[in-house]
């Protein structure tokens, strides 16, 4: 018994401690001194124009690695098809490699005396580099998500629908996507949170231009440096906000997923 | 009817069916019997489309299907574990290959809730495959796969998974099934006792061939070969040759051709009575006979017995 309420103890010590306590921390700064300035920075354009910007990358990167995601899954798992292998090795490339690398590498690629560099539309610097650094590292979530599963649910299921007439989409739509949809959903929660979240690899390309090519993430880097502290805050809590929405998201998928 | 011409099937290196061919008759009820690892399966997935053959052809109604998908061959095929949509309702189930096809509602309607009476699962339509007992998450298979109207029923292990008691009934019910709906029916299986009971004809299948084709009782007194009479059928051995128990003759006199031997055990199983017998130069025996038999003959544990077979060949082709 005292054991038992002697791990719990360590437990809550251990998140409060680690992660209740900053963030705690930036919500009661943020608000210290009441809703004004809160108000005045959220209503100024920089601010405005990270967190659609952020929004922006977010929504292009998500349903792009989704789409990629499921079919990826599928060609590992149900077509043994020549380098597939490869492909699977190196979807978890982007869990392992830092950010900062990824956005070193895309600057190495476009930059000046890259292989890519020379294109008619400006990437670095600009939105097209920062939604391929967005996609490049929310892009396995998806993918680990929606294998185990298929894995599971085997070929029957699949193999009775086409007996029964229905084409490989069909099959697909109404036999193999319903059964990988609570899969698929987890890892668009998943996604979307490192989407939205993402700071190394889009503070090497975007240069962080305020109004242009600032994101939420950035934009919290800029103003703490420039000791633009309720701006910081202020974004930090928009950004922790995002991320509580996206858990909130998940933990009401959870139970449905158990209860199958 | 369903032919298999000169078909092989390789995984990697094993084998697992070699230069098989095989006839089905329209409106037959076909058991492909044969051990684990016997390409059974393999063949009833090569004959409904879900496997190509590395060599042969595949034949339904005349037409040649070999190189047809499995949608386009008309057959409706029952898995080992029933394979059901489990996010469909029982219902749902039943109409899937009907919605896809765009059917209208009202015969979708009408053929389903007719389906569902015939696999005795009216009432359930609106249940989730969770909710099912094994034997009607396979009838729901059953009533799923018959819906749209194949030419041909496949059904793998269709009873392996059940307890043996639901597994019984089940056979019967097929069998009745089949004298209703008389659709070209075959089924795998690796139990001999059921083979027997419910198919009008046997294939038996040992690694990847097959080895004779003929009704249950032709594969019974008239065995191709050892693997055959061994695997269809109880066996014994007497002078170095396999026998059926029920064909050892035992005596109490010696007589044209006898064996001497010992009684060792006598196990009576209602009707019948086992009984095993150790000869004097040739091994182990062992006899089955009617009660009758065993009280005239007033066999016991150390009874002196002569025994000699009742018929002199019984495989069929030596």
């Amino acid at each position: 018994m005292i054991a038992r309420s002697g791990l719990r103890l360590v437990a809550f010590a251990y998140v409060g401690l680690l992660l209740l306590a900053p963030v705690g921390l930036v919500f009661y700064r943020t608000f210290e001194h009441g809703l004004e300035p809160v108000r005045q920075v959220v209503s100024s354009p920089d601010f405005l124009h990270a967190l659609k910007l952020t929004l922006e990358l977010a929504l292009i990167a998500v349903p792009l690695n989704t789409v990629f995601g499921v079919l990826c899954a599928l060609a590992v798992v149900r077509h043994r098809l020549p380098g597939v292998g490869i492909v699977n090795a190196l979807v978890d490339l982007p869990l392992a490699l830092s950010p900062i690398v990824v956005g070193f590498s895309l600057v190495l690629l476009y930059g000046p005396g890259g292989w890519l560099h020379g294109l008619p539309i400006q990437v670095l610097f600009a939105f097209p580099s920062m939604l391929l650094a967005t996609i490049f590292v929310s892009l396995p979530f998806v993918v680990r998500e929606v294998v185990p599963v298929l894995r599971e649910i085997g070929t029957d299921q699949e193999e009775a629908a086409a007996t029964l007439g229905a084409s490989a989409f069909t099959t697909f739509r109404r036999v193999t996507l319903p059964a990988i949809r609570w899969a698929v959903a987890y890892g668009v929660v998943l996604t979307t949170a490192r989407a939205i979240g993402e700071y190394g690899a889009l503070a090497v390309v975007s240069g962080s231009i305020a109004g242009r090519t600032q994101t939420l993430t950035t934009y919290v880097d800029q103003s703490y440096q420039e000791f633009q502290t309720v701006n910081a805050y202020t974004a930090s809590v928009m950004l922790a906000t995002l991320a509580m929405l996206t858990l909130l998201v998940m933990s009401v998928l959870r139970p449905k997923e158990e209860t199958r | 009817m369903i032919e298999a011409r000169n078909v092989t099937k390789r995984f990697g290196e094993f084998v697992a069916l070699e230069d098989v061919s095989v006839q089905v008759a329209s409106g037959s009820l076909t058991a492909l019997l044969g051990p684990s690892g016997s390409g059974k399966s393999t063949l009833l997935r090569v004959i409904a489309g879900l496997e190509r053959p590395d060599a042969g052809a595949v034949f339904i109604s005349g037409k040649e299907a070999t190189a047809l998908a499995p949608q386009k061959r008309g057959v409706g095929f029952v898995f080992q574990h029933y394979a059901p949509f489990k996010h469909m309702t029982v219902w749902a189930n039943v109409a899937f290959g009907l919605t896809i096809r765009r059917r209208p509602r009202q015969e979708i309607r009408a053929r389903v809730d007719q389906l569902l009476e015939l696999v005795q699962l009216q009432g359930l339509g609106k249940r989730y495959p969770a909710q099912l007992s094994g034997g009607q998450r396979q009838r729901m298979a059953l009533a799923r796969a018959l819906a749209v109207e194949p030419e041909v029923l496949l059904l793998d292990e269709p009873f392996g998974a059940l307890d043996a008691r639901v597994r019984k009934e089940l056979r019967a019910w097929l069998r009745r099934l089949h004298d209703e709906v008389h659709v070209t029916t075959v089924f795998v299986t690796h139990d001999q006792e059921e083979a027997m009971d419910v198919a009008d004809q046997i294939v038996l299948m040992n690694s990847g061939r097959v080895e004779q084709v003929g009704a249950p009782r032709e594969l019974y007194e008239a065995p191709a070969n050892e693997f055959v009479m061994t695997f269809v059928g109880p066996v014994s051995s007497l002078g170095g040759e396999y026998i059926r128990p029920h064909d050892v003759e035992l005596l109490l006199e010696p007589g044209e051709g006898t064996a001497v031997g010992t009684v060792r055990r006598v196990v009576h199983l209602g009707f019948e009575v086992r009984v095993e017998l150790q000869l004097d130069d040739d091994g182990e025996l062992w006899a089955q006979v009617t009660r009758e038999d065993c009280e005239r003959l007033g066999l016991a544990a150390g009874v002196r017995t002569h025994v000699r077979p009742r018929r002199e060949r019984v495989l069929a082709g030596v």
